[in-house]
């Protein structure tokens, strides 16, 4: 049993090295990923272009378009006569945000009740949420302190403290909200996996295409011998990829690791080991190379979507809630996001331990199930 | 029961077959298709045995079955007394097959590839270090050691194959169409190692083969026709089930004479050779001086009419023109 699952490992990484092009880029795919989403990715927008239509153009006006660039998401790159001028701007791209001022801005501050309007281009998600969060912050601001000058003016002593209610916010963990120190965490996992369920899942479909696997059916080799002795390989691909991430992440980054390196790279091999398992019921249920590329898709595509990484779980429909849960990455994110951004210990993450060994095990026993010993 | 297919196993013969039936969906015709129809065999031990047939005939599945690499519809298969439907396993450690299309690793060596297969059949070290020399040797193949599978001529990979099949000294071996795509010089080659292989012990070999050639090599043939065996026994046995007697005629005119010829009442069966007509016919020393007196009369020279034994390749054909005929008429009478 030994010997026939040595000779098996043996052959797969002879295979392995063998294929030297693709081994690289397997090894170059997780660094490039994470400099390409390390450097060009940011969560927040700031700096948003912007045009500005001042119908007003006095000192109220002035002070209003300077608390909005001084915030910095909005940087005015030039002024408009009309309305209409500044969407043909936002239309032709020149411009993401408009800000537009009435002519009786100054008349109606003096009375109460002026009003700016900020047009923000609604075609990228992101720029919206945060034009739209910095116009209010912005707004809300500034109308206090004109109330302030206002009343003191009118003679009300300590009229900077009149505020009835201040909400002090505090950022754990992240003080600077960095998006890097979110990102890697979850990168780690989602490279992990994307990776090795597309191995797993192309090593017994390739016999099958290439016609070796009938001469390995008539050898005393087990199904489960077969599947052991080819997920090896990748497990150590895995690893190296890991490390990589991690010391990329950590050193160049920035990203803080505050747990324990020993918990993370049991946590990580525990989680290679379900979507390993994921990987080869693939490619025990596909008929060819294509079928199983398909199928790898079908799991890595929700696995970004649902896990957690890029959209939050909570507001979700408790049904893809429930789907997200049959990703093995939803309950890594958790661990990994834990250990590195956290710090904290197993006890705090036990629950998707259990899950992820019983999804491992679950897995694994079908896909010797699903094997079939004969060539139909 | 296991121990009962052991007991038949060291006396009984090595392969045995009852109504062994297998059908296919096929995605074509969106119906069944009948690929092994109520097959029946026996291979004795020690024993060459050559399938033969056209493309589809059957044979390729008829292997998988005896090797248990596909489950029967109906009917029994025993290898060395095992079943073939539950008992794969031990045929396997028995047994040896070399599918038809090219199954080793070309991206390994041809001696990693003999390793592999060594070590997964559970040879030890030094039975290794013993075996593999021997089988370099045996199969010419020590010279390209380090060469990649995948780099190997067409009649190499085919010795290769057959090395790795021989790793765990199989007493039964299942060959399927071994000499396919190689070239005439590497096809003797590769039968004169079988030969080699049967002097040395008593190996049981069953080979598919649409060669006539190689199946004059085989101790007893099979004819598959539409997943029927139609005719089984030596060659000498299947040339002599040809009913009637064989003329070659060389005419002076091949076309004409082919077509006064073919509507002739003695004439039961033509076959062409390039310029030479084979006709069957019930008695040859009656006919030859009637057909040629057929042709002269058209003004066809006729030449020396001789009579010959007909070769494997003619039996062949007129077994298979047969069956043709038969399963016409059959369904002419069901249908009527």
């Amino acid at each position: 049993m030994w010997q026939r699952l040595r000779a098996i490992v043996r052959k797969e990484f002879i295979q392995t090295a063998r294929d030297r092009r693709t081994l690289v880029a397997m090894l170059m795919l997780p660094v490039v990923l994470l400099f390409l989403f390390g450097h060009a990715v940011e969560m927040q927008v700031d700096h948003i272009p912007t045009v500005v239509v001042d119908g007003s153009r006095d000192s109220q006006s002035w002070a209003l378009l300077e608390a909005l660039e001084t915030s910095g998401f909005f940087d005015i790159d030039y002024y408009v006569e009309s309305e209409a001028e500044a969407i043909k701007a936002i239309d032709e791209g020149q411009a993401r945000a408009a800000i537009i001022i009435p002519p009786d801005f100054a008349v109606s501050l003096q009375r109460g009740g002026a009003q700016a309007l900020v047009v923000v281009d609604g075609s990228d998600a992101l720029t919206v949420q945060s034009a739209f969060n910095a116009a209010i912050t912005v707004g809300e601001a500034h109308a206090v302190q004109l109330l302030t000058e206002k009343l003191e003016r009118s003679g009300l002593q300590g009229a900077a403290s009149l505020a009835p209610l201040e909400v002090r916010t505090r950022v754990l963990y992240n003080p600077d909200i960095r998006s890097i120190v979110f990102m890697v965490p979850g990168m780690l996992g989602l490279i992990l996996q994307n990776q090795t369920v597309m191995l797993t899942a192309l090593a017994i479909v390739r016999e099958r295409e290439l016609g070796t696997i009938e001469q390995l059916l008539v050898t005393p080799i087990r199904s489960w011998e077969l599947m052991l002795g080819k997920i090896l390989p990748n497990v150590i691909i895995g690893l190296l990829n890991l490390c990589t991430v991690l010391i990329f992440g950590v050193l160049w980054f920035g990203v803080p690791f505050s747990g324990s390196l020993r918990l993370f790279f049991l946590m990580s091999l525990l989680f290679m080991f379900s979507s390993l398992g994921l990987g080869i019921l693939v490619s025990t249920v596909s008929a060819n190379q294509r079928q199983a590329q398909q199928l790898t898709m079908l799991i890595n595509l929700p696995s970004m979507m649902l896990s957690g990484y890029v959209f939050p779980r909570s507001p979700m429909p408790v049904l893809i809630q429930r789907i997200g849960d049959l990703l093995p990455l939803t309950h890594f994110l958790v661990i990994v996001s834990g250990i590195m951004t956290k710090g904290v210990g197993f006890y705090f993450f036990r629950q998707q331990v259990w899950a992820l060994l019983i999804y491992g095990a679950v897995v694994f026993a079908l896909s010797t199930f699903a094997f079939k010993e004969r060539l139909e | 029961m296991s121990s009962l297919g052991k007991a038949v196993g060291m006396d009984g013969p090595a392969i045995e077959a009852r109504a062994l039936c297998k059908s296919f969906i096929s995605r074509e015709s969106r119906g069944r298709i009948q690929a092994v129809d109520h097959l029946d065999l026996i291979v004795q031990r020690g024993e060459t045995f050559g399938l033969l047939g056209a493309d589809g005939a059957g044979k390729t599945t008829t292997l998988r079955l005896l090797n248990g690499l596909l489950r029967p519809d109906a009917g029994v298969a025993r290898v060395a007394g095992f079943d073939t439907a539950k008992e794969y396993r031990q045929i396997h450690l028995l047994a040896g097959y070399m599918p038809q299309q090219f199954s080793l690793y070309g991206d390994m060596s041809v001696l990693e590839n003999i390793t592999f297969f060594a070590e997964v059949q559970g040879l030890t070290r030094a039975e290794r270090e013993a075996r593999i020399p021997d089988l370099l040797h045996f199969a010419r193949l020590e010279a390209f050691t380090g060469r990649r599978a995948a780099k190997l001529s067409g009649g190499m990979r085919k010795k290769l194959a057959l090395t790795c099949m021989l790793v765990h000294r199989p007493r039964i071996i299942f060959l399927d169409e071994p000499t396919l795509g190689v070239d005439p010089v590497s096809r003797r080659e590769f039968w004169n190692l079988l030969s080699e292989l049967r002097a040395k012990s008593r190996l049981t070999i069953v080979v598919c083969t649409p060669y006539m050639d190689e199946a004059e090599r085989c101790h007893r043939v099979g004819l598959l026709y539409e997943g029927r065996l139609i005719a089984q026994g030596t060659p000498a046995e299947i040339k002599a089930m040809v009913p009637g007697q064989l003329l070659e005629i060389r005419p002076s005119d091949f076309n004409a004479a082919r077509a006064v010829l073919r509507d002739a009442e003695s004439v039961q069966e033509m076959q062409t050779y390039g310029q030479l007509l084979h006709i069957f016919v019930d008695n040859a020393q009656q006919r030859a001086p009637q057909m040629k007196a057929m042709l002269e009369e058209q003004g066809i020279e006729a030449g020396e009419i001789r009579r010959i034994e007909p070769s494997m390749e003619e039996a062949f054909i007129s077994l298979m023109s047969q069956q043709k005929h038969k399963g016409r008429l059959d369904r002419e009478e069901t249908e009527a």
